[in-house]
């Protein structure tokens, strides 16, 4: 599945950095409700978006990549939010080779489920470079 | 962001645990050990009441569905309260709603689990 929106040229972009730790889910879920509140979505549709970040933040969590830090892009338009939530290896890491690029078994499970049901597009990423890498998007109702 | 439980014993072999908060990956583990503490005493019939529950996540359920395998070895059970539409929604997404019995209220609950 392509994900693809919002187009670079008309983005707005927000960006949170937590720990990798489990009481910072929390705050990054917040903070994509407090962009998506910014945008038409209902409270339904930010609580659906609370819950995918927060399943996604999970699974980086849980993962055993040797990142120290996730990082939650949101990046918006007039018609989409776009959420890239992504493993980064701190200076100092373990450095543990990456998984294949086609294995979602690690994310596989109630919580990838979850995520697939309330996000319109959902891409899973796991190159070499970028550590993983969860692209998930949410339409504005038209 | 915190949870709170809050286990009530009743007139009947089921006990009532609420909680109150939201239950994600940080806060699970506190439920899990209280529904594991009440399951080691011997508690296999639980009412879990989600009425003060803001937010639950995949970690979360598992945490129910855990509590649940657990008392269903003991012929037990585990009936929910929740009248939340966005955690209704959740558990009917999932499935779930075909495993627990989900009521509006406690006495519902209570009732069904005698």
């Amino acid at each position: 599945m392509t994900v693809s929106p919002p187009e670079q040229a008309t983005a707005e972009t927000v960006e949170v950095r937590i720990p990798r730790k489990a009481e910072w889910v929390a705050v990054a879920r917040l903070a994509v409700a407090a962009v998506a509140s910014r945008m038409r979505f209902t409270i339904e549709e930010i609580e659906d978006l609370k819950l995918a970040v927060a399943e996604a933040c999970t699974n980086a969590i849980q993962s055993s990549d040797g990142a120290e830090q996730i990082e939650i892009l949101c990046e918006t338009d007039h018609a989409h939010l776009r959420v890239t939530v992504a493993n980064r290896r701190g200076f100092g890491g373990a450095i543990v080779p990456p998984p294949p690029a086609d294995d979602e078994v690690r994310i596989d499970g109630l919580g990838v489920f979850l995520i697939r049901s309330l996000m319109d597009d959902v891409e899973y990423d796991a190159g070499p470079e970028n550590g993983t890498r969860l692209v998930m998007i949410k339409r504005l109702a038209s | 962001m915190d949870i709170k439980v809050n286990v009530r014993e009743t007139d009947t072999e089921t006990n009532i645990v609420e909680l109150a908060g939201e239950i994600d990956v940080y806060t699970s583990p506190k439920v899990k050990d209280a529904l594991g503490e009440l399951i080691d005493r011997g508690v296999y019939n639980l009412v879990i009441d989600l009425e003060k529950v803001r937010y639950i996540d995949s970690t979360g359920l598992g945490v129910l569905i855990g509590g649940l395998k657990r008392v269903r070895e003991h012929g037990g059970t585990v009936n929910l309260v929740c009248t939340n539409p966005q955690i209704k929604k959740i558990f009917d997404i999932t499935g779930l709603v075909k495993i627990f019995g989900i009521y509006d209220s406690q006495d519902a609950a209570m009732k069904a689990s005698v």
